[in-house]
């Protein structure tokens, strides 16, 4: 049973923390809004999902137990990432299953961590956001988020609430952008082909804003606009629901 | 067949700037995708049949040596002959064997991954006895001198004029004004070509879809009737399949024949499904006279009981390929061996070393969409994240990545340490970045920067500024 203003810790995410802390800053104010106590465990560093997934086991299962020591004794974790949220929930048990002193604290975990946006609406019940946006948007579904932590129907449904904003849906919306983690950087011709043609998906919808729940693959879909000259603006969705699009700029925008 | 995967990275840029090859792979996606997604859509129980499917498999490669054993003692109960190839060498010699007491000159075949798995074409050749393709794709294939990139659709790299054009060229006796403008252009002339082949034939090869333990059958699917001739026709039918084919009963087999054709094509069963059970018995109108199955191991057996077992269950229907966004970026040839695309990228290293194979499991995104699509549920990012832990334990992981890892991890272990290092490098990426918010080159990422632009930081990290607030109350 949820307690009535759960204590949530954040898990910021590194992405977030080095490149836009705004969408950390907006998670909290929709944590708040939804009825949570936030706190933010000055201990988190990474959850260990770059070592994890370059097959550097040791250094993962390092970096899951400092993230467990920090964040176990909240009601819930939370992240405002689909990816980190997933090493968390859906891969410190297997990492950790060889360890007795870690192995349950680790499946404990995994089972009160949560992305941010279906943790708003699937345990805090949120319905609707007090947020305005005047502008079409068109939503990308992150991998991590959508196949380990079922986000897909969470945003759309409060991105529906935000006054002002209309949602047109991308062609392949579910279809990876390319990003990777280190895919991105170790098969760059291939990962940039595919974020090619995720920008083709995007711009046909014509929609002003790309938004998506992870940072990972936003700085990639940005990167690849901005090099092609695109003028569609790309934020977190997390910046759209809490009204914070005036704080910063879209991201590779500059301050006009 | 000769790897050509340590070339991963050369083949994936040449197959980018292939035209033809784009283009096949554009016209295919979403027909492939589509197809499945209606058939899975049209079968209320198609979740629980995927955890059926996986149960039933699970099952049998717990009790494997049992399930064939029972197999090869009801194979020979039949009239038939099993032999276990421990090797891909030991498994060719087999055929050639069993072929030069036939005295065979020609061999048709049905479409078999084993047969490409252990090069049997080349083999054969080598010794004086004629390999024929009788699966369309196949065929035309073997016209080309080319691997398949596909493990259903072989030809799946091709278009029409492809096919027409080797059509011209490999069949010299056609009429240069034969028109080819329809697909059933292209199937009249091979069959009629195949139809003589087909009665020539000294022996048939097969693969086998499933083997079903209870009652010693060899099952086979295809779409275009060739298996049947391949099989009934020569004097000797010899299927060429894994161990891991293998399943208990025929109820089995017909559960898993439910969810193959529905992930495969997205048909719901596929237009033939042939089982065949020992050679011809007094009164049968037709029928081989001798039935042999090779039963492959090829380093399966060493997969039980460690990280890649799951990797048994699969049942060869490519719904991880067609759903793959890399697959379809760079198609099947890119990864430089037999299987393609995420399955090959679990199967292929341990089949030919990940020392060889190192790149197919790096060339994936994770994005676990093979995985939500698999009919037995097989963790393909899982196993693959497996084989990137054998390259690191190893040192097989590029020095650079490594060392990179390294740097990251030693201060990510640091929380202190972490904080004031990304503070000083985000604070000074941001202000550089301030005007343009974002960078078109930086050092040490040109891996990012070749095609993207990478946006530039806020300024500050969230953490120093969350403690300030803090601070300030």
């Amino acid at each position: 049973m949820a307690p009535e203003t759960p204590r949530v810790a954040l898990f910021v995410t590194c992405l977030v923390d080095m490149f836009r802390p705004t969408v950390g800053f907006a998670a909290i104010r929709l944590l708040e809004q939804a009825g949570c106590r936030v706190e933010v465990p000055m201990g988190q560093t990474c959850c260990g999902q770059p070592a994890f997934n370059s097959g550097d086991r040791a250094t993962a299962a390092d970096l899951a137990r400092n993230v467990i020591a920090a964040f176990e004794n909240y009601d819930y974790i939370v992240a405002p990432s689909g990816s980190c949220a997933g090493q968390m929930h859906a891969h410190y048990a297997e990492l950790l299953a060889d360890d007795p002193n870690w192995a349950g604290r680790a499946a404990a975990m995994a089972a009160k961590t949560h992305e941010l946006v279906s943790f708003l609406t699937d345990v805090m019940g949120m319905q609707a956001v007090t947020a305005r946006h005047a502008g079409s948007v068109t939503y990308h579904d992150s991998c991590s988020g959508l196949r380990e932590m079922g986000v897909k129907a969470q945003p759309r449904k409060l991105l529906a609430s935000v006054a002002g904003l209309s949602l047109t849906e991308m062609e392949d919306s579910e279809v990876c952008c390319g990003f990777g983690g280190t895919f991105c950087v170790k098969y760059p011709e291939i990962s940039v082909r595919m974020v090619s043609d995720k920008m083709a998906n995007i711009t046909a919808t014509g929609a002003e804003t790309l938004l998506a729940g992870d940072m990972g693959c936003l700085l990639n879909m940005a990167g690849r606009l901005k090099r092609q000259g695109s003028g569609v603006h790309v934020r977190h969705v997390a910046e759209v629901l809490a009204g914070m699009t005036g704080e910063v700029p879209a991201i590779g925008e500059g301050k006009a | 067949m000769l790897a050509t995967s340590p070339k991963f990275k050369e083949n994936a840029s040449a197959a980018m700037a292939d035209a033809g090859l784009q283009q096949a792979l554009a016209r295919t996606k979403p027909r492939f995708i589509q197809k499945r997604a209606n058939a899975a859509a049209g079968l209320p129980e198609f979740e629980r049949l995927r955890e059926i499917g996986r149960d039933i498999k699970n099952h049998t490669i717990a009790h494997l040596d049992f399930y064939l054993e029972t197999f090869e003692r009801n194979v020979i109960a039949n009239g038939g002959q099993v032999h276990w190839a421990a090797t891909a060498e030991d498994a060719r010699k087999i055929v050639l064997d069993i072929c030069r007491k036939a005295n065979a000159r020609t061999v048709t075949k049905g479409k078999s991954m084993i047969s490409e798995e252990i090069g049997i074409n080349d083999f054969l050749a080598r010794h004086g006895i004629t390999p024929i393709e009788t699966d369309l794709g196949e065929y035309i294939l073997q016209l080309r001198k080319e691997p398949p990139s596909h493990i259903i659709g072989p030809a799946f790299h091709l278009n029409r004029e492809d096919w027409e054009k080797s059509f011209r060229e490999g069949h010299t006796q056609l009429d240069p004004d034969r028109k080819f403008n329809e697909r059933r252009d292209l199937l009249t002339e091979a069959r009629t070509v195949l139809r003589e082949r087909f009665m020539a034939a000294d022996v048939g090869i097969t693969g086998a879809n499933f083997l079903v333990a209870e009652t010693g059958t060899s099952v086979i699917v295809t779409n275009e009737g060739n298996g049947d001739l391949t099989q009934t026709i020569p004097r000797v039918h010899i299927a060429l399949a894994s161990i891991e084919k293998c399943v208990p009963t025929l109820e089995d087999a017909t559960s898993l024949l439910r969810l193959l054709a529905r992930s495969a094509t997205g048909q719901d069963f596929s237009v033939y499904t042939t089982f065949s059970s020992g050679c011809r018995r007094a009164g049968d109108p037709d029928g081989p006279e001798e039935y042999h199955v090779v039963l492959l191991d090829n380093g399966r057996s060493n997969m039980i009981g460690g990280d890649f077992q799951d990797m048994l269950r699969c049942i060869r229907c490519a719904a991880c390929m067609n759903h793959c966004p890399v697959y379809m970026t760079v198609g099947g040839h890119a990864y430089g061996w037999v299987y393609p695309g995420p399955m090959g990228s679990v199967l292929t290293p341990t089949l030919i070393g990940v020392d060889q194979a190192g790149h197919l499991p790096n060339a994936s995104t994770f994005c676990g969409r093979c995985e939500s699509v698999c009919p037995m549920k097989i963790p393909l990012p899982r196993m693959m994240r497996h084989w990137r832990e054998r390259q690191f334990e190893r040192h097989l992981t590029p020095a650079a990545a490594r060392y990179g890892l390294g740097f990251w991890a030693w201060f990510a272990k640091r929380p202190g340490m972490y904080r004031l290092a990304t503070r000083v490098a985000m604070g000074t990426l941001g202000w550089l970045g301030r005007k343009k918010g974002r960078f078109a080159w930086l050092p040490l990422a040109s891996g990012w920067t070749a095609g993207r632009d990478m946006p530039a930081p806020e300024g500050g990290t969230f953490m120093a500024r969350y403690a300030r607030q803090a601070r300030r109350g």
